[in-house]
Protein backbone atom coordinates (compact mmCIF):
# COMPACT_ATOMS: atom_id res chain seq x y z
CA UNK A 1 0.00 0.00 0.00
CA UNK A 2 1.11 3.63 -0.48
CA UNK A 3 0.47 6.23 1.32
CA UNK A 4 0.90 9.91 0.26
CA UNK A 5 1.43 12.93 2.94
CA UNK A 6 0.38 16.63 1.22
CA UNK A 7 3.11 18.78 1.58
CA UNK A 8 2.26 22.64 1.89
CA UNK A 9 3.23 25.03 4.09
CA UNK A 10 1.47 24.16 7.03
CA UNK A 11 3.63 22.83 10.01
CA UNK A 12 3.45 19.36 12.05
CA UNK A 13 3.61 17.04 9.17
CA UNK A 14 6.58 15.05 11.45
CA UNK A 15 4.38 14.00 14.41
CA UNK A 16 2.37 11.93 11.67
CA UNK A 17 5.18 10.89 10.01
CA UNK A 18 6.35 8.80 13.02
CA UNK A 19 3.23 7.85 14.17
CA UNK A 20 2.76 6.48 10.55
CA UNK A 21 6.31 4.65 11.56
CA UNK A 22 5.02 3.42 14.32
CA UNK A 23 2.63 1.38 12.23
CA UNK A 24 4.98 0.16 10.42
CA UNK A 25 3.70 2.49 7.12
CA UNK A 26 6.53 4.75 5.37
CA UNK A 27 4.81 7.68 3.79
CA UNK A 28 5.68 9.52 0.28
CA UNK A 29 5.44 13.52 1.03
CA UNK A 30 4.83 15.15 -1.84
CA UNK A 31 3.26 18.15 -3.33
CA UNK A 32 3.19 16.54 -6.91
CA UNK A 33 -0.04 16.13 -8.12
CA UNK A 34 0.83 12.87 -10.05
CA UNK A 35 1.86 11.13 -7.18
CA UNK A 36 -1.25 12.43 -4.97
CA UNK A 37 -3.27 10.99 -7.74
CA UNK A 38 -1.33 7.73 -7.28
CA UNK A 39 -1.50 6.76 -4.25
CA UNK A 40 -3.64 4.07 -2.11
CA UNK A 41 -4.18 6.51 0.25
CA UNK A 42 -3.71 10.50 1.00
CA UNK A 43 -3.29 12.09 4.37
CA UNK A 44 -3.84 15.92 4.62
CA UNK A 45 -2.34 17.08 8.04
CA UNK A 46 -1.62 20.66 9.10
CA UNK A 47 -1.59 23.29 11.99
CA UNK A 48 -1.15 26.87 11.11
CA UNK A 49 -3.24 29.47 9.73
CA UNK A 50 -6.62 29.16 7.21
CA UNK A 51 -5.83 31.62 4.47
CA UNK A 52 -2.41 31.39 3.99
CA UNK A 53 -2.96 27.74 3.46
CA UNK A 54 -4.98 28.53 0.82
CA UNK A 55 -3.48 30.77 -0.83
CA UNK A 56 -0.60 28.19 -1.39
CA UNK A 57 -2.38 25.13 -2.04
CA UNK A 58 -4.25 27.20 -4.99
CA UNK A 59 -1.00 29.15 -6.29
CA UNK A 60 0.01 25.35 -6.98
CA UNK A 61 -3.31 23.83 -8.35
CA UNK A 62 -3.39 21.99 -5.42
CA UNK A 63 -6.74 22.87 -4.50
CA UNK A 64 -8.88 21.05 -7.59
CA UNK A 65 -6.05 18.00 -7.07
CA UNK A 66 -7.55 17.41 -3.41
CA UNK A 67 -10.95 17.80 -4.12
CA UNK A 68 -10.56 15.71 -7.53
CA UNK A 69 -8.92 12.00 -5.40
CA UNK A 70 -10.77 8.87 -5.48
CA UNK A 71 -8.90 7.28 -2.65
CA UNK A 72 -9.58 7.65 1.03
CA UNK A 73 -8.09 10.55 2.07
CA UNK A 74 -7.64 11.78 5.89
CA UNK A 75 -7.75 15.69 6.62
CA UNK A 76 -6.51 16.38 10.46
CA UNK A 77 -6.73 19.19 12.20
CA UNK A 78 -6.10 22.40 10.12
CA UNK A 79 -6.67 19.79 7.25
CA UNK A 80 -10.21 19.20 8.13
CA UNK A 81 -11.30 22.91 8.60
CA UNK A 82 -9.80 23.12 4.85
CA UNK A 83 -12.38 20.25 3.65
CA UNK A 84 -14.64 22.40 4.75
CA UNK A 85 -16.94 25.41 2.96
CA UNK A 86 -15.60 28.18 4.35
CA UNK A 87 -13.35 29.27 7.61
CA UNK A 88 -14.05 32.75 10.03
CA UNK A 89 -10.29 32.50 10.25
CA UNK A 90 -9.10 35.11 7.80
CA UNK A 91 -12.19 35.06 6.17
CA UNK A 92 -11.27 31.85 3.86
CA UNK A 93 -12.98 30.15 1.39
CA UNK A 94 -11.91 26.76 1.74
CA UNK A 95 -12.10 23.51 -0.35
CA UNK A 96 -15.80 22.97 -0.08
CA UNK A 97 -15.75 19.10 0.21
CA UNK A 98 -17.76 19.05 3.47
CA UNK A 99 -20.47 21.81 3.25
CA UNK A 100 -19.89 23.36 6.52
CA UNK A 101 -18.72 26.77 8.33
CA UNK A 102 -16.00 26.72 10.43
CA UNK A 103 -16.13 29.13 13.15
CA UNK A 104 -13.75 31.00 16.14
CA UNK A 105 -14.56 29.64 19.78
CA UNK A 106 -16.10 32.62 21.29
CA UNK A 107 -18.31 31.30 23.98
CA UNK A 108 -17.78 34.10 27.11
CA UNK A 109 -15.03 32.22 29.48
CA UNK A 110 -13.84 29.82 27.33
CA UNK A 111 -9.92 29.86 27.11
CA UNK A 112 -8.93 29.72 23.47
CA UNK A 113 -7.00 27.67 21.78
CA UNK A 114 -9.21 24.45 23.32
CA UNK A 115 -6.30 22.68 24.08
CA UNK A 116 -5.66 19.21 25.19
CA UNK A 117 -7.66 15.48 26.03
CA UNK A 118 -11.69 16.15 25.25
CA UNK A 119 -14.16 13.02 24.48
CA UNK A 120 -15.87 11.53 21.30
CA UNK A 121 -19.42 11.09 20.89
CA UNK A 122 -21.67 10.26 18.57
CA UNK A 123 -19.44 8.01 16.80
CA UNK A 124 -20.03 5.98 13.41
CA UNK A 125 -19.04 5.05 10.38
CA UNK A 126 -15.45 2.99 10.03
CA UNK A 127 -12.91 5.36 11.20
CA UNK A 128 -14.39 4.66 14.61
CA UNK A 129 -14.59 1.15 14.58
CA UNK A 130 -13.43 -0.28 18.26
CA UNK A 131 -13.41 3.06 19.34
CA UNK A 132 -15.84 4.31 22.27
CA UNK A 133 -17.72 7.37 22.87
CA UNK A 134 -15.95 8.60 25.94
CA UNK A 135 -12.45 8.05 24.65
CA UNK A 136 -10.29 11.10 24.94
CA UNK A 137 -8.43 12.46 22.00
CA UNK A 138 -5.90 14.94 21.98
CA UNK A 139 -7.04 18.92 20.47
CA UNK A 140 -5.52 21.91 19.30
CA UNK A 141 -7.51 24.46 17.98
CA UNK A 142 -8.76 27.99 17.89
CA UNK A 143 -11.64 27.57 14.91
CA UNK A 144 -13.68 24.91 15.10
CA UNK A 145 -16.80 23.05 12.12
CA UNK A 146 -20.12 23.35 13.06
CA UNK A 147 -22.34 20.19 13.37
CA UNK A 148 -23.41 18.76 10.51
CA UNK A 149 -24.97 15.66 9.09
CA UNK A 150 -21.37 14.61 7.38
CA UNK A 151 -20.02 14.23 11.17
CA UNK A 152 -19.18 11.12 12.24
CA UNK A 153 -18.05 11.93 15.61
CA UNK A 154 -18.71 15.04 18.13
CA UNK A 155 -16.85 16.96 20.70
CA UNK A 156 -18.30 19.36 23.03
CA UNK A 157 -16.47 22.43 23.75
CA UNK A 158 -18.69 25.08 25.03
CA UNK A 159 -20.24 24.33 22.00
CA UNK A 160 -20.87 20.87 20.28
CA UNK A 161 -18.94 20.91 17.39
CA UNK A 162 -17.63 18.13 14.49
CA UNK A 163 -14.77 16.44 16.23
CA UNK A 164 -14.75 14.43 12.71
CA UNK A 165 -16.58 14.50 8.95
CA UNK A 166 -16.86 12.05 6.57
CA UNK A 167 -18.35 12.03 3.25
CA UNK A 168 -17.70 9.27 0.96
CA UNK A 169 -14.07 8.87 0.23
CA UNK A 170 -13.20 12.16 2.43
CA UNK A 171 -12.29 11.70 6.10
CA UNK A 172 -11.40 14.10 8.52
CA UNK A 173 -10.75 14.67 12.66
CA UNK A 174 -10.62 17.94 14.24
CA UNK A 175 -8.77 16.10 17.08
CA UNK A 176 -4.84 14.86 16.36
CA UNK A 177 -4.89 10.95 15.74
CA UNK A 178 -0.99 10.85 15.94
CA UNK A 179 -0.37 12.07 19.38
CA UNK A 180 -3.63 10.38 21.26
CA UNK A 181 -1.81 8.06 22.97
CA UNK A 182 -2.68 4.00 21.87
CA UNK A 183 -7.01 4.73 21.45
CA UNK A 184 -6.07 6.63 18.97
CA UNK A 185 -3.73 4.43 17.27
CA UNK A 186 -7.23 2.70 16.29
CA UNK A 187 -7.60 5.65 14.19
CA UNK A 188 -4.80 5.35 11.93
CA UNK A 189 -5.04 1.77 11.41
CA UNK A 190 -8.82 2.25 10.65
CA UNK A 191 -8.17 4.52 8.03
CA UNK A 192 -5.11 2.18 7.01
CA UNK A 193 -7.83 -0.72 6.29
CA UNK A 194 -9.86 1.04 4.28
CA UNK B 1 -17.98 15.60 29.48
CA UNK B 2 -15.59 17.99 29.29
CA UNK B 3 -12.04 18.79 28.64
CA UNK B 4 -9.65 17.08 31.17
CA UNK B 5 -7.22 18.80 33.33
CA UNK B 6 -4.08 17.89 31.95
CA UNK B 7 -1.20 16.12 34.07
CA UNK B 8 2.44 16.62 32.30
CA UNK B 9 5.63 15.20 34.18
CA UNK B 10 8.73 17.41 33.39
CA UNK B 11 11.96 15.98 32.59
CA UNK B 12 15.10 18.70 33.15
CA UNK B 13 17.31 18.15 30.74
CA UNK B 14 21.32 18.67 31.37
CA UNK B 15 23.77 16.32 29.02
CA UNK B 16 21.04 14.25 27.86
CA UNK B 17 19.89 13.43 30.71
CA UNK B 18 16.90 13.76 33.35
CA UNK B 19 17.58 16.27 36.12
CA UNK B 20 15.48 17.45 38.89
CA UNK B 21 17.13 20.25 41.32
CA UNK B 22 15.58 21.38 44.24
CA UNK B 23 15.10 25.10 44.24
CA UNK B 24 16.76 24.91 40.86
CA UNK B 25 20.20 23.44 42.61
CA UNK B 26 21.91 20.26 42.86
CA UNK B 27 20.91 18.56 40.29
CA UNK B 28 20.22 14.81 40.49
CA UNK B 29 19.93 12.14 37.87
CA UNK B 30 16.90 10.65 37.02
CA UNK B 31 16.85 8.70 33.70
CA UNK B 32 17.33 8.52 30.16
CA UNK B 33 14.60 10.85 28.91
CA UNK B 34 13.28 9.05 25.62
CA UNK B 35 12.69 6.05 28.46
CA UNK B 36 11.27 7.82 30.85
CA UNK B 37 9.30 9.51 27.95
CA UNK B 38 7.86 6.54 26.71
CA UNK B 39 7.01 5.11 30.09
CA UNK B 40 5.05 8.23 31.25
CA UNK B 41 2.94 8.35 27.89
CA UNK B 42 1.96 4.25 28.51
CA UNK B 43 1.08 5.71 32.27
CA UNK B 44 -1.24 7.89 31.07
CA UNK B 45 0.67 11.26 31.34
CA UNK B 46 -1.65 13.28 28.80
CA UNK B 47 1.66 16.03 27.95
CA UNK B 48 5.40 15.79 28.59
CA UNK B 49 7.66 19.10 29.05
CA UNK B 50 11.31 18.48 28.08
CA UNK B 51 13.50 21.51 29.87
CA UNK B 52 16.99 21.67 28.78
CA UNK B 53 18.23 23.34 31.95
CA UNK B 54 21.50 24.17 31.70
CA UNK B 55 20.84 25.86 28.25
CA UNK B 56 20.34 29.44 29.07
CA UNK B 57 23.03 29.54 31.68
CA UNK B 58 26.13 27.98 29.70
CA UNK B 59 24.48 29.15 26.20
CA UNK B 60 24.22 25.78 25.28
CA UNK B 61 22.41 24.90 21.71
CA UNK B 62 19.00 23.31 22.36
CA UNK B 63 19.21 19.24 22.09
CA UNK B 64 17.64 18.69 18.89
CA UNK B 65 18.56 15.49 18.28
CA UNK B 66 17.15 14.18 21.90
CA UNK B 67 13.61 15.61 20.50
CA UNK B 68 13.92 13.83 17.04
CA UNK B 69 14.36 10.59 19.20
CA UNK B 70 11.47 11.54 22.18
CA UNK B 71 9.47 12.37 18.80
CA UNK B 72 9.98 9.08 17.14
CA UNK B 73 8.46 6.97 19.89
CA UNK B 74 6.15 9.41 21.95
CA UNK B 75 2.27 9.35 20.75
CA UNK B 76 1.88 12.31 23.10
CA UNK B 77 2.34 15.56 22.73
CA UNK B 78 5.59 17.10 24.33
CA UNK B 79 6.85 20.56 24.71
CA UNK B 80 10.37 21.48 24.08
CA UNK B 81 12.06 24.44 26.18
CA UNK B 82 15.39 25.87 27.18
CA UNK B 83 17.40 28.55 26.03
CA UNK B 84 15.31 29.21 23.13
CA UNK B 85 15.55 32.73 21.75
CA UNK B 86 15.04 32.67 17.91
CA UNK B 87 12.48 31.77 15.22
CA UNK B 88 15.27 29.27 13.26
CA UNK B 89 15.75 27.17 16.91
CA UNK B 90 11.88 27.19 17.35
CA UNK B 91 11.78 25.95 13.89
CA UNK B 92 14.53 23.19 14.04
CA UNK B 93 12.87 21.93 17.20
CA UNK B 94 9.82 21.73 15.46
CA UNK B 95 10.98 19.98 12.69
CA UNK B 96 12.62 17.67 14.89
CA UNK B 97 9.41 16.42 16.00
CA UNK B 98 8.33 18.79 19.19
CA UNK B 99 4.78 19.72 19.08
CA UNK B 100 5.06 23.08 21.45
CA UNK B 101 8.12 25.07 22.14
CA UNK B 102 8.79 26.88 25.98
CA UNK B 103 10.00 30.24 25.73
CA UNK B 104 11.17 32.04 29.35
CA UNK B 105 14.20 34.50 29.59
CA UNK B 106 14.48 35.73 25.65
CA UNK B 107 10.73 37.08 25.34
CA UNK B 108 11.16 38.91 28.70
CA UNK B 109 14.20 40.69 26.92
CA UNK B 110 12.28 41.34 23.84
CA UNK B 111 8.44 40.76 24.16
CA UNK B 112 8.34 40.92 19.77
CA UNK B 113 8.92 37.70 19.77
CA UNK B 114 5.85 35.98 20.93
CA UNK B 115 4.41 37.93 18.37
CA UNK B 116 6.81 36.67 15.77
CA UNK B 117 6.76 33.16 16.46
CA UNK B 118 2.69 33.08 16.82
CA UNK B 119 2.70 34.45 13.35
CA UNK B 120 4.76 32.12 12.08
CA UNK B 121 4.12 29.10 13.61
CA UNK B 122 0.77 29.45 15.32
CA UNK B 123 0.07 30.24 19.36
CA UNK B 124 -0.72 27.06 19.54
CA UNK B 125 2.84 25.63 19.75
CA UNK B 126 4.11 28.71 21.77
CA UNK B 127 4.18 28.32 25.93
CA UNK B 128 5.48 31.20 27.56
CA UNK B 129 7.36 30.10 30.76
CA UNK B 130 7.56 32.41 33.22
CA UNK B 131 9.29 31.40 36.90
CA UNK B 132 7.99 33.87 39.81
CA UNK B 133 9.23 34.69 43.16
CA UNK B 134 7.31 36.76 45.27
CA UNK B 135 8.77 40.02 46.72
CA UNK B 136 8.26 41.85 50.46
CA UNK B 137 5.85 44.04 48.82
CA UNK B 138 3.57 41.14 48.39
CA UNK B 139 4.18 40.72 44.72
CA UNK B 140 5.24 38.12 42.44
CA UNK B 141 8.00 39.40 39.71
CA UNK B 142 9.38 37.54 36.56
CA UNK B 143 12.91 35.73 37.07
CA UNK B 144 14.95 35.26 34.06
CA UNK B 145 17.80 32.67 33.70
CA UNK B 146 16.55 29.82 35.40
CA UNK B 147 15.65 32.18 38.75
CA UNK B 148 19.20 33.73 38.53
CA UNK B 149 18.21 37.65 37.56
CA UNK B 150 15.31 39.81 38.64
CA UNK B 151 13.26 41.91 36.59
CA UNK B 152 10.88 44.55 38.23
CA UNK B 153 7.98 42.88 35.85
CA UNK B 154 5.11 41.35 37.96
CA UNK B 155 4.03 38.18 36.89
CA UNK B 156 0.19 38.61 36.45
CA UNK B 157 1.22 41.81 33.87
CA UNK B 158 3.77 39.50 31.45
CA UNK B 159 1.22 37.22 31.59
CA UNK B 160 -1.47 39.23 30.57
CA UNK B 161 0.76 41.12 28.13
CA UNK B 162 2.02 37.48 26.88
CA UNK B 163 -1.48 36.47 25.57
CA UNK B 164 -1.99 39.32 24.15
CA UNK B 165 1.18 38.97 21.98
CA UNK B 166 -0.02 35.38 20.99
CA UNK B 167 1.07 33.15 23.38
CA UNK B 168 -0.83 30.00 23.53
CA UNK B 169 -0.40 29.08 26.85
CA UNK B 170 1.31 30.06 29.93
CA UNK B 171 3.82 27.98 31.97
CA UNK B 172 3.77 29.43 35.24
CA UNK B 173 6.35 28.36 38.10
CA UNK B 174 6.78 29.50 41.37
CA UNK B 175 10.56 29.11 42.46
CA UNK B 176 9.29 29.92 46.03
CA UNK B 177 7.58 26.32 45.43
CA UNK B 178 9.87 24.31 43.00
CA UNK B 179 10.96 21.32 44.47
CA UNK B 180 9.81 22.17 48.30
CA UNK B 181 6.78 20.06 47.64
CA UNK B 182 4.54 21.73 50.25
CA UNK B 183 2.30 22.49 47.17
CA UNK B 184 1.44 24.93 44.45
CA UNK B 185 1.39 28.55 44.44
CA UNK B 186 -2.59 28.55 44.35
CA UNK B 187 -3.19 32.54 45.01
CA UNK B 188 -0.75 33.24 41.88
CA UNK B 189 -2.03 30.67 39.93
CA UNK B 190 -5.37 31.75 40.48
CA UNK B 191 -4.99 35.26 39.85
CA UNK B 192 -3.51 34.62 36.39
CA UNK B 193 -5.77 31.67 35.33
CA UNK B 194 -8.93 33.89 35.92
CA UNK B 195 -7.53 37.43 34.11
CA UNK B 196 -5.66 35.79 31.28
CA UNK B 197 -8.15 34.12 28.45
CA UNK B 198 -5.64 31.33 27.20
CA UNK B 199 -4.46 27.88 29.59
CA UNK B 200 -2.25 27.74 32.65
CA UNK B 201 0.08 24.93 33.25
CA UNK B 202 0.94 25.24 37.19
CA UNK B 203 4.63 24.48 38.03
CA UNK B 204 6.30 24.02 40.81
CA UNK B 205 5.62 22.37 44.66
CA UNK B 206 3.65 19.27 43.95
CA UNK B 207 4.31 17.25 47.04
CA UNK B 208 1.05 15.16 46.95
CA UNK B 209 -2.18 14.13 45.29
CA UNK B 210 -4.02 16.64 47.80
CA UNK B 211 -1.57 19.45 45.97
CA UNK B 212 -3.10 18.68 42.22
CA UNK B 213 -6.64 18.57 43.65
CA UNK B 214 -5.86 21.80 45.20
CA UNK B 215 -4.66 23.23 42.15
CA UNK B 216 -7.32 22.09 39.81
CA UNK B 217 -10.04 23.76 42.13
CA UNK B 218 -8.91 26.40 44.53
CA UNK B 219 -5.76 27.75 41.77
CA UNK B 220 -7.91 26.91 38.80
CA UNK B 221 -5.05 25.79 36.71
CA UNK B 222 -6.00 24.09 33.49
CA UNK B 223 -3.33 21.74 34.01
CA UNK B 224 -0.43 20.89 36.96
CA UNK B 225 3.48 19.64 35.88
CA UNK B 226 5.63 17.95 38.25
CA UNK B 227 8.92 16.57 37.87
CA UNK B 228 10.32 14.87 40.86
CA UNK B 229 7.10 13.20 42.19
CA UNK B 230 7.20 11.42 39.25
CA UNK B 231 10.68 10.35 38.23
CA UNK B 232 11.23 9.10 42.00
CA UNK B 233 7.66 7.04 41.99
CA UNK B 234 6.70 9.11 45.39
CA UNK B 235 3.25 10.09 42.92
CA UNK B 236 2.57 7.51 40.17
CA UNK B 237 0.75 9.05 37.39
CA UNK B 238 -2.19 6.27 37.57
CA UNK B 239 -2.60 6.44 41.24
CA UNK B 240 -2.74 10.24 40.69
CA UNK B 241 -5.01 10.51 38.15
CA UNK B 242 -7.85 7.77 39.70
CA UNK B 243 -7.16 10.21 42.98
CA UNK B 244 -8.31 13.46 40.99
CA UNK B 245 -11.28 11.28 38.61
CA UNK B 246 -12.91 10.29 42.49
CA UNK B 247 -12.40 13.98 43.59
CA UNK B 248 -14.65 14.30 40.50
CA UNK B 249 -11.87 16.63 38.78
CA UNK B 250 -12.44 16.00 35.15
CA UNK B 251 -9.40 13.74 34.56
CA UNK B 252 -8.71 11.20 31.19
CA UNK B 253 -8.69 7.58 32.28
CA UNK B 254 -8.44 4.97 29.28
CA UNK B 255 -8.70 2.03 30.31
CA UNK B 256 -5.56 0.37 28.35
CA UNK B 257 -3.59 3.67 29.92
CA UNK B 258 -4.54 3.36 33.43
CA UNK B 259 -4.90 -0.27 35.14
Amino acid sequence: MSLAIVKYNAGNIRSVQFALQRLGVEALWTDEPAALRAADKVIFPGVGEASSAMQYLRERGLDAVLRGLRQPVLGICLGLQLFCRHSEEGDTSCLGIFDVEVRRFRSPGLKVPHIGWNTLSNLRGPLFEGVEDGNFMYFVHSFYAEMHPDMVAQTDYGVPFSAALQRENFFAVQFHPEKSGETSQRILKNFLKL
Amino acid sequence: MSLAKRIIPCLDIKDGQTVKGIRFEQPRHAGDPAELAEMYARQGADELVLLDITATHEGRATFTGLVHRVAEVLDIPFTVGGGIGSVAQVEALLRAGADKVSINSAAVRRPELIDELARTFGSQCIVLAIDACPHADGYWYVYLNGGRIATPQRAPDWAREAADRGAGEILLTSMAHDGVKTGFALDLTREIATSIPIPVIASGGAGRPEHFLDVFTAGMADAALAASVFHFGEIPVPALKKYLYSHGISIRIEQNSCN
